[in-house]
């Protein structure tokens, strides 16, 4: 394998609480290459810190520590905040959950998308409205000089998760980090929103975290895949080899999502006391 | 007692609430400007109830031999044109502030409280019709309206309260609206309503516990601008009557002397300034901790 | 066998616009059925309405054999409760366990409030350390078991869930239906459940209505579910969409 685009070893998060400070991720490593990591966990988990705490958006109070947290060589928790500033965006974007509280309700889409595009280049003005447009039909938006000109609470929540996509993806990151992308989205849409990130990943030849609940989601779009419960990484293995997950978390979780040809009378349940303490 | 209060696990509904009061008042404790305003705040209520024994002399006994003294170890305060001892006279003036201020909080508080929920919890008319009654209040400046109350109904320290009350519930009717608002969909009203709940018990028993907390932060943050109007209108001559030792009313005897014999109108001046930073600095503390937007993250 | 509910051809407004038309369906007593659907497809509409937390409607609904009025009322609610979507804003957050589960008893009157609430936190699975803690003081399962314990003290025949565990996580989200499970179980409780998550509905329903734009397209036995037997497009894209 190639130098990784994103090398952490050993992060932590912690947050000061009345008891002292607690740890909220503690001890997480993994390389991130051209490739799909998928980041499982429940509420609680650690897993957003994770993805947080790589584009260093934990505020103060909350203190960020690692072995090394290195993005293409270069050491994030060192550089300067102007120049992680740049980073943020144009090198590493990052998908939130619900598009609604993302997007400026008072700016039209193709100008917040135009304003995510000139922060990190210079371009003329046409050239500018040509990327945004071509961006909008990248991410399957049929009508993008209409779109282009509407506010966001005139679309749909697939839809304004798609324009927001656009405007992580036209500064041509080389690592997308999607935080729970569709939770907000139905079924339906969730499935498109995912095949497009998927492709669009693949085209241009970037990595992606997928920080998410849902294992089997995840199992479906990602290569390497990172279970996580209370701070710490569980479980690390391929995507298609979830079946055969050896720590019991990993298993009672896998075994406690109903199935659509459901015949249990009752669903498996995690004995939380099996793995606590290890 | 510590581990009793801080259990997560109470075993009466006692234990559950003295544990909620006691992590409030931990937090309160914990911000120096509260407590420097909760010190005041218990020295004017003390100073009110002991206000006999404190008092050197009474606070209406004239004496013209000694006319406008200044501070001396005999009159800390400085004496007034009729002779009469400032520091006697603060003192007993903290039971007029004290008073007004308990006054208006009790009568306008839960009047704004009460109109605010009604108008948020039912919406459509019955908001329109008690909102527009309460912006015709909003509309007008404070100390204008209890001055036209004041002037209708007579000088006086009652009519003053009665006034200044009038004036203080249109601003709490409003935050009681908008708390109201927030909630008045939320799955809990709903759920009560399914109990079969009245719409009456609803607001009672559940919309009212929650606006509250941040009554009380807004009333204790307004009772400094109370104060001031009390000794606007006193200073006015239309509040307390003399010889009533209000404060406003001793700035306004001072007036005439303030260049020559600058502590009659000073003393009782510091006096306002002082109470009403106690209450700024409790209503900020308070804010801090009751506010439920700060205590939902906690 | 008796129905629980029948509505017939029932159309729903919201102020003035209607998101609900022409829905038709009866639940059997002791039955548990399902409205599935994405959202704005109305299907927790149509529960409101039937709580009566959606009054403008018309149509005919009776909830066990008696016309149903149009707001909530007393006697309804001894016979049907809700329990909602969201654990975090259906209880109060300034009243403790004890208190949210007292004021059902309170509002009808009931007595032995103390052994009642004991009872219901024990049937839900909850430690008595429970009964004085403030929502705050506890995790979204727990909260959600106390709402289930709510809507139980009047010991109703009904039970209107209203997606009830997708805001919780995979394992609690196993806990809450295995316990919602049982409580159907033991007290012969009717079910009507609203979901947009096929699987759980495979594991608590016996029928499934599929539900898009504010109409039923499609009524079917749970079954279906395993083999992917439904005639109507909608809900074999739906079917398809959620991995079946």
């Amino acid at each position: 394998m190639t130098e990784p685009l994103l090398s952490v070893r050993n992060l932590h998060v912690n947050f000061p609480t009345p008891q002292g400070r607690v740890d909220v991720v503690k001890g997480v490593s993994f390389d991130l290459g051209q490739e799909r990591l998928g980041i499982v966990g429940e509420s609680g988990s650690g897993k957003s810190m994770t993805g947080r705490a790589i584009l260093r958006l934990i505020r103060p109070p909350g203190r960020v520590t690692a072995e090394k947290l290195e993005f293409q060589g270069r050491d994030l928790l060192s550089l300067p905040e102007r120049e992680m500033r740049h980073l943020r965006g144009a090198r590493i974007s990052m998908v939130m959950q619900d598009p609604r509280y993302s997007l400026n309700p008072v700016m039209t889409i193709g100008r917040q998308i135009a304003e995510a595009l000139r922060a990190h280049e210079k371009l003329s003005r046409s050239a500018t409205r040509a990327r945004v447009r071509d961006m909008l039909e990248s991410v399957q938006i049929n009508d993008p000089d209409r779109v282009a000109k509407m506010y966001p609470h005139e679309v749909s929540g697939g839809m304004g998760q798609r324009v927001m996509i656009a405007m992580m993806l036209i500064p041509k990151p080389k690592v997308l980090i999607a935080d729970e992308p569709t939770s907000a989205l139905d079924v339906s849409v969730q499935a498109q929103v995912l095949d497009l990130i998927d492709t669009l990943v693949r085209d241009q030849g970037m990595g992606l975290i997928l920080i998410s609940h849902d294992l089997q989601l995840v199992a479906r779009y990602c290569d390497q895949i990172l279970v996580m419960n209370a701070g710490r990484v569980v479980e690390r293995c391929a995507a298609g080899e979830l079946d055969r997950a050896t720590h019991p978390y990993t298993k009672g979780l896998l075994a406690s999502v109903p199935r659509m040809n459901e015949t249990r009378d009752e669903l498996p349940t995690l004995d939380r006391t099996a793995w606590e303490g290890t | 007692m510590h581990a009793w209060l801080i259990s997560d696990s109470p075993a009466s509904r006692l234990q559950a609430s003295a544990g909620r009061a006691y992590r409030a008042s931990g937090m309160l404790l914990r911000n120096p400007l509260a407590v420097a305003g909760a010190l005041i705040i218990g020295l004017l209520i003390f100073t009110a109830i002991a206000a006999p024994w404190i008092a050197p002399e009474s606070p209406v006994g004239q004496n013209l031999s000694n006319r406008l003294l200044p501070p001396s170890a005999d009159h800390w305060m400085g004496t007034d044109e009729l002779g009469r001892d400032i520091f006697s006279r603060v003192i007993y003036g903290s039971r007029i502030t004290l008073m007004i201020v308990a006054l208006v909080a009790v009568i306008s508080a839960p009047l704004g409280l009460v109109i605010g929920a009604i108008s948020g919890y039912f919406g459509g008319w019955t908001d329109r019709i008690l909102m527009g009654l309460t912006d015709v209040f909003l509309s007008m400046p404070k100390l204008i309206m209890a001055l036209a109350f004041v002037a209708a109904l007579g000088p006086g320290i009652e009519n003053a309260i009665i006034a200044i009350a009038i004036t203080a519930w249109p601003a709490y009717a409003r935050i009681a609206r908008a708390e109201t608002l927030t909630f008045r969909n939320a799955e809990f009203v709903s759920a009560t309503r399914l109990l079969g709940a009245s719409h009456s018990r609803i607001i009672v028993r559940h919309v009212l516990p929650l606006c509250t907390s941040s009554m009380i932060v807004r009333v204790t943050l307004d009772m400094a601008g109370i104060i001031l109007t009390a000794a606007g209108l006193g200073f006015l001559g239309l509040g307390a009557q003399p010889p009533l030792p209000e404060w406003g009313a001793m700035i306004s005897r001072g007036r005439v002397f303030i260049l020559d014999q600058w502590w009659v109108a000073t003393m009782p001046g510091l006096a306002i300034i002082l109470v009403s930073l106690g209450f700024c600095f409790l209503g900020d503390g308070l804010r801090d901790v009751l506010d439920p937007k700060s205590a939902g993250k906690s | 066998m008796t129905t629980a509910i029948s509505l017939d051809n029932l159309d729903i407004s919201y102020s003035g616009n209607r998101v609900v038309q022409g829905v038709t369906f009866d639940v059997a007593e002791g039955e548990s059925f399902a409205l599935v659907g994405e959202s704005g497809s109305g299907k927790s509409t149509v529960l409101k309405a039937i709580a009566g937390l959606a009054p403008e409607w018309t149509g005919g609904m009776t909830v066990l054999g008696k016309p149903r009025g149009h707001g909530p009322d007393k006697d309804l609610a001894r016979t049907c409760q809700m329990v909602f979507q969201d654990p975090y804003g259906s209880l109060h957050p300034r009243k403790t366990v004890d208190a949210v589960l007292s004021e059902p008893l309170a509002i009808h009157g009931l007595g032995d409030r103390s052994e009642r609430i004991e009872k219901a936190l024990r049937d839900v699975g909850l430690d008595r350390r429970f009964r004085f803690r403030y929502p705050h003081q506890m995790s979204g399962g727990q909260r959600q078991r106390v709402a289930i314990a709510r809507a139980l003290m009047l010991e109703p025949k009904i039970m209107l869930l209203d997606e009830p565990t997708s805001a919780l996580d995979v394992s609690v989200q196993a806990e809450i239906l295995n316990l919602l499970k049982r409580l159907r179980a033991e007290q012969n409780l009717t079910y009507l459940l609203v979901s947009h998550d096929l699987p759980v509905v495979g594991f608590m329903c016996d029928r499934i209505a599929v539900m898009t734009k504010g109409q039923i397209v499609e009524i079917a036995p749970v079954t279906a579910l395993h083999d992917g037997a439904f005639s109507d497009p909608y809900s074999r894209t739906l079917y398809a969409a959620s991995g079946g």
